[in-house]
């Protein structure tokens, strides 16, 4: 095992046994104030230490990895099936990791001041803080995982486990009578999704005999086992990635304090599904068909995180759709046959998606609310709070110069490639499909994005009474750090290292073709670029010119009777509860009746019967001796008639 | 004698020399430790059965016997009858042996601490160390008769426990209540019990021997006989286990039994049944098991279904419990019935993994019915506020028993659906699908009782509750909560041992 496979195991080693420590913790005593809380304290040292010492490990490997590395030893021997427990690295694994330990530093730090609570809460300080720093960690580590997993079941073990960590974080606020529902909810939809993903991962594994990554692409898969595995593994994709149809979870997830939605869904885990297809591209080049699928699936759901993003006032919930839709474009960017661009979209994004949820809870932190009817004008109060959201916001409507712009126009030109020269795996109509969704969706983005900013920080405060300010230093550092990467992260897109690394083959396919050619860089500047320009100022400048006509009413109002529809985001969500949860609890209901009254009745029915028959028959003998004799004389006479009988033949 | 008989023999004399102990020491408490003591040896000698385990069976032989254990004591018993006492252990069994024995000792530990109302600590704790030789017996009987002695020793002792320290109050309708449940589980599994005696005496006649090591592989049994013997056999097991629609003892049971009696019940005492489908059954009637096996994977999907459905729709702690029971059997029935190595190793492991799971669970259950004097769902809620340690155990025990990656009760389920992928053909691949399905079902109704029970505000039977838990009850759990991590993290842990005489037996399968 060489230092850099060594970097790669430890990489999610470092943030587990932090968080398993991290579990022991006792939580807080009862009252006691936050400086005087040793438990509390520890949970921070280790939440932060954890995170951070990934984040010098994900450095050190980014640093080392000069070439793809693999190495694995056997995990365990199911009959004829392997399962390996091993590392498979490579650039853009080490960009990503670096991005997760990253965002998860910025988040254990920003959470020690965002959940405190003062004494004019009047409620004490949140005792369960040692198992949510834990939980952080141990998501880390299940991500990491993940991300330099060199087996399936090893890569299923991390997405599992990131699930469960999700669903113990976002009910963790005890506050909320709906965070418990919400986390169920997120969980059991992911979880439907992983029905497929095991599935795929079963017919990958079996047709390959091991489970490790690299086998399973060397192996010549029939094309039939090939598109079913595909299409399965999809499932699990749609339910992590928040895809359409399995996309309901995602916004009620918000529940969740605020730093979990940044780390957890938009930042991270969402993007986990787009990972995983870039690990087993090879797979998915090679069955047009499921391209297909994801390419239709792409677009659904890009167009319907976009429009229901324009009508939610929670401020959380517009980031959490347009979280939806913006998975879409890095989804579409895969079905167009584009993973650099896909990786490239998901690292931008975890930088301002990050951002701008650390920044919205700081307003929410401020303000009191979620809600953006009751702020406003917050400009003044909140300065350093509206430039990073201004420069968040300006990265996800695709504002050049800032990071969103470079990623987008790489989806936007892969997806015209296919389009108009055929360039995909897939089918040209995926790539018009993708594209036209793509460009529409820009115009869409830029339109909602500025009704945010107007709502949040122009205009007339709108609840007087409280004074926002700008967040203390721990809020403030997190929040400061990540506009860097927000802002700049784009122009790494230009031919070099950085773009190098994100378009490295991996060790399967170091002979191909690909690695003799000069590294491409992300960014592919046509005069078609004008396109989503001029979109991105159609959007924003029809925002704008509706908030102008009346500065304090919702530009969302311009939706006219559309707006219910996008707030209710076209009501799948009642869909979903029709078509699939009252089904489920009705025949579970039917179940149980079934197997008390028909099973289990069958059961006692016979033992009710038996003892019926055993009590009439011990009525009979207990009659009286006239009957008695009767019966013997009878029994008697029966016997000698019998024995007659049998004797005369 | 050599060192491993002598452990053989020790496993099950131990067990059995403490019920005698316990049973002659007139004060209660040192009684109990002294039972506790007998169970922390017999474990200590399950342990040591792996050390040395060259295995008495020569690799030489041309055709090496399909179960070779490691270590083998094969006496004459009733020579009148041709009866033998034939032990032995191997990678199959010994995973089993130190489950019963751990689980056993923690639930004498526990009862050191808190026994149930009802009857006398030290009879319990006689009662237990009884069930245990039974068990201990039937996992390493290698003769048909000699197993079938020993998987009858079970069930009196149980039957007390649960009359005798069982249900929840004093008045005549809870005492008629566990009445019932206890005389149900006996008469039930008596029944298995009368298919089971017929099948053994079927092979037994046909085959002229009761030796299990000289029957695995169905030598000499006509086809005729085989299927006889297997329906016969997998019948009676499958009441044990328990496979639907042979379950409806199995919540009765579970709900009415004292914590101790509901941990040994569903940690130990239904592997019995799964162990036997794989020994005795698959093992002896292989031709049998290839022409039921359709059968028996609809039967095993249908029990993950049916039990995950009714779990949904369950009202009450300890009865869900027992409820997914049927569903998590049923994982490791698919796994058997698939006949395959990867399938059959599912099952083991599952198996080991759910005793681990279910009896933590079971002890949690217990704890939370014991201070709250309530086991309905409704009646409990936001156990975290006010019991945070408490809920967050019964949160990582639901989590690892709705079978998350990284803890024990993955590998088993996850594995079993796999087996099943791998059979292939139209029929198992749909099982494989409505399994992996059953699996999201067990996600539901495990979340469905955390929400309940752990999030939300106090009701008033929780608000009551002291935040710590004793000393006794972390010192039970922990043992459980570690294994299910390290089951989790290294399965080769149970199935290190268990490749070698997996694969041997799926040789005489094929």
């Amino acid at each position: 095992m060489s230092t850099t496979t060594l970097l790669g195991a430890l990489l999610p080693v470092v943030p587990l046994v932090a968080g398993l420590v991290g579990l022991l913790l006792p939580p807080a005593a009862r009252g006691a104030t936050t400086d005087r809380d040793t438990s509390r304290r520890a949970a921070i040292a280790l939440g932060v230490a954890g995170a951070a010492g990934a984040l010098v490990l994900a450095v050190a490997l980014l640093v080392t990895l000069d070439a793809p590395a693999e190495s694995s030893t056997t995990w365990i021997r199911f009959g004829e099936l392997t399962v390996t427990l091993g590392v498979r690295l490579d650039g853009a694994a080490a960009l990503v990791a670096v991005a997760v330990a990253a965002v998860a530093l910025a988040v254990q730090v920003y959470s020690v001041g965002y959940l405190t609570r003062g004494p004019h809460d009047d409620t004490d300080v949140d005792h369960r803080y040692p198992p949510y720093a834990a939980q952080i960690s141990l998501f880390t580590a299940a991500m990491l995982l993940v991300v330099v997993s060199g087996d399936l079941i090893m890569l299923l073990v991390g997405w599992e486990v990131m699930g469960i960590c999700s669903y113990l974080l976002i009910a963790h606020d005890r506050w909320l009578p709906q965070a418990p529902a919400a986390a169920q909810k997120a969980f059991l939809v992911t979880r439907v999704g992983d029905v497929g993903f095991l599935l795929g991962i079963a017919l990958l594994g079996v047709s390959a005999g091991s489970f490790r990554i690299a086998d399973v692409l060397a192996h010549d898969h029939g094309t039939g086992t090939l598109t079913a595995a595909g299409l399965l593994l999809l499932a699990g994709v749609a339910g992590k990635s928040a895809q359409f149809p399995l996309h309901t979870w995602l916004p009620d997830a918000m529940a969740g304090p605020t730093p979990i939605s940044a780390l957890i869904h938009a930042a991270t885990m969402v993007a986990a599904g787009v990972y995983a297809i870039t690990r087993l591209w090879p797979l998915f080049e090679a069955t047009p068909t499921v391209l297909a699928v994801l390419g239709v699936m792409a677009s659904v759901t890009l167009l319907l995180g976009a429009f229901a993003a324009t009508a939610q006032d929670d401020i959380k919930r517009v980031l959490a759709w347009s979280t939806v839709s913006q998975l879409g474009y890095m989804t579409g960017a895969l079905a167009v046959g584009s993973p650099p661009a896909a990786l490239f979209h998901l690292l931008t994004h975890a930088a301002f998606k990050a951002l701008l949820f650390l920044a919205a809870g700081v307003v929410i932190h401020a303000v009191g609310t979620a809600a953006m009817s009751r702020m406003g004008g917050l400009r003044h109060s909140m300065p350093v709070t509206f430039w990073c959201m201004l420069i968040g916001l300006g990265a996800l409507a695709g504002l050049p110069p800032l990071s969103g712009f470079w990623s987008k126009e790489g989806v936007l030109a892969a997806a015209e490639g296919a389009a108009l020269h055929g360039d995909g795996p897939a089918p040209a109509w995926v790539g018009w499909l993708v594209w036209l969704a793509g460009l529409v969706g820009v115009a869409v983005t830029a339109w909602y994005a500025t009704r945010l900013l107007l709502r949040t920080f122009f205009g007339a405060p709108r609840t007087p009474l409280t004074h926002p300010h700008d967040p203390p230093a721990l809020l403030r550092w997190p929040v400061l750090a990540l506009t860097v990467p927000a802002a700049l992260l784009g122009l790494a897109g230009f031919p070099g290292w950085f773009a190098s690394q994100l378009q490295r083959t991996t060790p399967s396919d170091a002979e191909g073709v690909s690695d003799l050619m000069p590294p491409d860089g992300l960014i592919h500047l046509t005069p078609t670029v004008l396109l989503p320009l001029a979109l991105l100022l159609l959007g924003a400048g029809l925002a704008w010119a509706g908030w102008r006509r009346d500065t304090a009413a919702d530009p969302a109002a311009a939706l006219g009777p559309l707006r219910p529809v996008f707030a209710g985001a076209f009501r799948l969500d009642d869909v979903q509860h029709t078509l699939v949860v009252r089904p489920t609890t009705a025949l579970a209901r039917a179940a149980r009746v079934a197997d008390e009254r028909v099973v289990d009745g069958a059961v006692t029915g016979t033992g009710r019967g038996a003892g019926a028959l055993g009590g009439g028959l011990a009525a009979l003998h207990r009659s009286a001796l006239p009957r008695a004799v009767v019966a013997v004389l009878a029994g008697a006479l029966l016997i000698a008639l019998a024995a007659t009988l049998i004797g005369a033949m | 004698m050599s060192f491993g008989e002598f452990l053989l023999v020790a496993v099950l004399a131990l067990p059995a020399l403490g019920a005698l102990a316990v049973a002659a020491i007139p004060r209660d408490l040192p009684a109990r430790v002294a039972g506790t003591v007998a169970a922390g040896l017999t474990l200590v000698a399950a342990l040591a059965l792996a050390v040395d385990r060259s295995g008495s069976w020569t690799a030489y032989a041309v055709t090496p016997p399909a179960v070779r254990p490691w270590h083998a004591l094969d006496l004459p018993w009733v020579p009148g009858l041709e009866l033998r006492f034939h032990l032995g252990v191997d990678g199959i069994s010994w995973p089993l042996v130190v489950l019963t024995a751990l689980l056993t000792l923690l639930c004498c530990g526990y009862t050191c601490w808190r026994v149930p109302p009802g009857g006398s600590g030290r009879a319990l704790v006689a009662l237990l160390l009884v069930v245990e030789v039974g068990i201990l017996g039937t996992f390493l009987a290698l003769d048909l008769v000699l197993f079938f002695l020993f998987f009858e020793i079970v069930l009196l002792p149980m039957y007390a426990i649960i009359v005798g320290w069982g249900g929840d109050g004093t008045d005549p309708a809870a005492v008629a209540a566990r009445r019932r449940a206890a005389r149900k589980f006996a008469l039930y599994t008596l029944f298995g019990s009368v298919l089971l005696l017929v099948g053994v005496y079927v092979v037994v006649a046909a085959a002229g021997t009761a030796d299990i090591v000289a029957l695995t592989g169905g030598n000499g049994l006509a086809r005729g006989t085989q299927l006889a013997a297997f329906t016969l056999l997998a019948v009676a097991f499958a009441v044990k286990s328990p496979l639907w629609p042979l379950h409806s003892w199995l919540p009765d049971a579970h709900t009415q039994a004292p914590t101790v009696g509901s941990v040994l019940l569903a940690g130990v005492l239904l592997k019995m049944g799964t162990y036997g489908l794989i020994r005795v059954a698959v093992g002896v009637a292989p031709e049998g098991a290839r022409w039921a096996a359709p059968v028996l994977g609809v039967l095993a999907v249908a029990a993950i279904l049916i039990g995950s459905l009714v779990c949904l729709a369950q009202t009450e702690l300890k009865r869900l419990i027992a409820y997914s029971s049927v569903g998590h059997m049923g994982f490791v029935l698919l796994g058997i019935a698939t006949l395959t190595a990867t399938g059959i190793q599912a099952a083991l492991i599952g198996n080991v993994a759910h005793g681990i799971i279910t009896g933590l669970l079971f002890f949690l259950a217990g704890a939370i019915k014991d201070r709250t004097h309530t086991g309905a769902l409704r009646e409990l809620s936001g156990l975290r506020e006010t019991a945070p340690r408490l809920s967050g155990l019964l949160a990582f025990a639901a989590v690892a028993s709705l079978g998350l990656p990284g803890l024990a009760g993955f590998w088993g389920e996850a594995f079993a659906v796999v087996a099943a992928v791998e059979v292939g053909g139209a029929l198992w691949i749909t099982l494989a699908v409505l399994a992996a399905f059953g699996g999201a079902l067990t996600a539901a109704y495990l979340l469905r009782l955390l929400r309940q029970v752990t999030h939300g505000t106090a009701t008033p039977a929780v608000a009551e509750l002291k935040p710590g838990l004793a000393g006794a009850e972390v010192a039970a759990w922990t043992p459980l909560v570690l294994l299910a991590l390290a089951v989790g993290l290294a399965p080769t842990l149970v199935l290190g041992v268990a490749e070698a005489p997996v694969t041997a037996l799926v040789e005489v399968l094929r």
